[in-house]
């Protein structure tokens, strides 16, 4: 249990400040509420600085072994933008825009999908020495 | 309200994400890791449905099922194809990314007071990312896939790298103007889409098969960044984590390719691997010494450490559980059998660590080429199984040699070898391998799956006796 809760102790400041910035300006900006309103594009980018140095953290300590699972992991977790397919196609928006996000939507789900399936079927190929006697 | 709701949902998903790439660092928690990102997405896609005001749920829907027909039979490819199947699932997330971007841009030239320049410059980051990644990563597949009208030998002409560079120069400049001024210069923005749809061949176009690995990674970064930038346009902080987390791990495998072969960013692009070895001039024709399965067979059994080299001709001949078979018979007979894993072996990486574990070799026993060098002068046999140019001396020593400084499997520093290839045909990059003239190298000729095979019928039948 100490081991895997290392990571947390090691960047517990990256964490809690991350947290912070994506918490305060989506609350800030529940309150205004104003759709035309300019994105707070420096929080963006702040998000975007924060979670660049925890996907460098994080990714160097993945093991060796597992680079083809990590690739097709941060794929499935990359079409994340289903979310925004998602909304895209979901408003009431002219018919081209819709069938745009249909395909985008089509996509990405692509990749959830065989992302993760595929993921979970290569993990299960690992074996350790022991688990395989039992 | 709702808002704040789908923001919370937003931030457990990103940290479950994060908690999903940390826990891939054993292999004992990396299931977890695959459980912590299926909850994530479902959190964030349940949430995102809340979204008031969703009408268009045939759309949706058929979407979504359309997804899963495709994506259930994507990954259940062979594990072979695994490359493939990566390169593909990169030309989705980066047509994903396009179509979005082109589709905001569209949908607020209505409403031109939202094309602020911070939108804009995400959007055009965004599609020029997303189709450049779109048409790249589909060459790639095919270029793996061996589709016949791709062309599988890098293709150079002369001045490629300046057409390249200034079709994305029009681009960006392209970019720019539109940037500056979104409403009048509508017409530029399909000429960028077309612009980075040919970009992304034009790039992928001059790669050969051995610097997949690095493309593959480099792909993977792009379509992560495509993430972000999605995120940029749609003020989604989910998106922007995600994409930077994706596009951190392309970037991460990229350097680690790269430096695997001594080579840096701009040279796997840019120079064109295999051109530089016509003029190597076959002066000597040396004599390598043959070895009978048998004979190798009695050796192998007086051996008590033996290192495989797998390379990517163990996957073409699919003769991984055929090296299982041996790693049983030699583990039984008390021998200590490891793998040596070059980062760069196989076409993306990691890929001889998925195979040889599909075949049932315990992971242990997968060994970093840095971690089993200074191992390889105690070793009594290395048993090359088509690999070349990592296990190629001439890394270390031949300056000449378009390969010098790659790190290499010292496979010429353990008591004996035997390099099983098919004939005497140099590997991709046309470059001898010296290891097949040393005095301690014995070759085994075949293909590698018959060979494996063979010996280990010999040392079942010597073992029986």
């Amino acid at each position: 249990m100490k081991t895997r809760f290392k990571f947390l102790r090691q960047n517990k400041i990256l964490i809690i400040s991350f947290l912070f910035l994506n918490f305060i300006p989506s609350i800030a900006y529940a309150e205004s509420e104003g759709s035309h309103s300019e994105p707070d594009y420096i929080a963006l980018l702040f998000v975007f600085m924060l979670a660049t140095f925890i996907g460098l953290g994080v990714v160097t300590r993945v093991s060796r072994l597992l680079h083809t699972p990590l690739m097709s992991l941060t794929n499935a977790i990359s079409a994340i933008a289903v979310v925004g397919s998602l909304i895209l196609t979901g408003l009431d928006h002219p018919d081209y825009i819709t069938i745009l996000g249909a395909i985008a939507l089509f996509a990405s789900m692509t990749n959830i999908v065989s992302g993760f399936l595929i993921t979970d079927r290569m993990l299960k190929m690992f074996k350790s020495k022991e688990s395989k006697k039992s | 309200m709702i808002y704040s709701i789908i923001q919370f949902a937003y931030i457990i998903a990103t940290a479950l994400f994060i908690f999903s790439l940390h826990w891939m660092k054993d292999p004992k928690t990396a299931r977890h890791g695959v459980f912590a990102g299926i909850a994530a997405m479902t959190v964030a896609i349940v949430s995102t449905i809340l979204e008031p005001g969703i009408v268009n749920w045939e759309w949706i829907s058929v979407a979504i099922v359309l997804g899963f027909i495709v994506g259930v039979p994507l990954s259940k490819v062979p594990l072979t194809a695994v490359p493939q199947r990566t390169a593909l699932s990169h030309a989705f997330g980066g047509l994903a990314a396009g179509l979005v971007g082109t589709a905001k841009y569209y949908l607020w030239l209505e409403t031109p007071q939202d094309l602020t320049v911070f939108r804009m410059v995400a959007i055009i980051a965004e599609i020029i990312l997303g189709f450049l990644t779109f048409t790249g990563s589909l060459m790639a597949a095919g270029k793996l896939q061996e589709i016949k009208w791709i062309p599988q030998r890098p293709v150079t002409y002369r001045g490629q790298n300046i057409i390249n560079l200034s079709l994305l120069g029009i681009a960006v400049i392209g970019g720019i103007a539109v940037i500056l001024n979104p409403v009048e210069y509508t017409f530029i923005f399909p000429i960028i889409i077309i612009l980075a749809l040919l970009f992304g061949v034009l790039l992928v176009i001059p790669i050969g098969g051995a610097d997949m690995p690095t493309v593959i990674s480099l792909l993977n970064s792009y379509a992560g960044l495509s993430a972000v930038a999605m995120g940029f346009v749609l003020d989604n902080k989910l998106l922007v984590t995600a994409g930077a987390l994706d596009g951190s791990s392309g970037l991460i495998l990229s350097i680690i390719m790269c430096k695997a072969m001594n080579r840096s960013f701009t040279n796997v692009l840019f120079g064109a691997f295999g051109q530089v070895q016509t003029a190597k001039a076959g002066v000597e024709t040396r004599s390598v010494k043959q070895e009978t399965s048998e004979g190798a067979a009695q050796i192998l059994e007086q051996a008590s450490k033996v290192v495989i080299v797998p390379g990517y001709g163990m996957a073409v001949a699919q003769a991984q559980y055929r090296i299982r078979e041996l790693y049983d018979l030699l583990t039984k007979q008390g021998a200590d059998v490891k793998f040596a894993i070059h980062p760069v072996a196989g076409r993306m990486p990691g890929h001889m660590n998925v195979l040889l574990a599909e075949a049932k070799i315990p992971y242990e026993q997968l060994i970093e080429m840095d971690d089993i060098n200074s191992d390889m002068p105690q070793v009594d046999v290395v048993i090359v199984v088509g690999a070349n140019d990592v296990v190629n001396p001439a890394a270390r020593s031949d300056k000449t040699s378009p390969i010098y400084g790659m790190p290499i499997i010292d496979a010429d520093k353990a008591k004996m070898c035997f390099a099983i290839k098919r004939s005497m045909n140099p590997g991709f990059a046309g470059i001898e391998n010296e290891l097949y003239f040393a005095d301690r190298t014995f070759m085994l000729f075949g293909d590698a799956k018959a060979v494996i095979g063979e010996l280990v019928k010999e040392l079942s039948a010597s073992q029986a006796s």
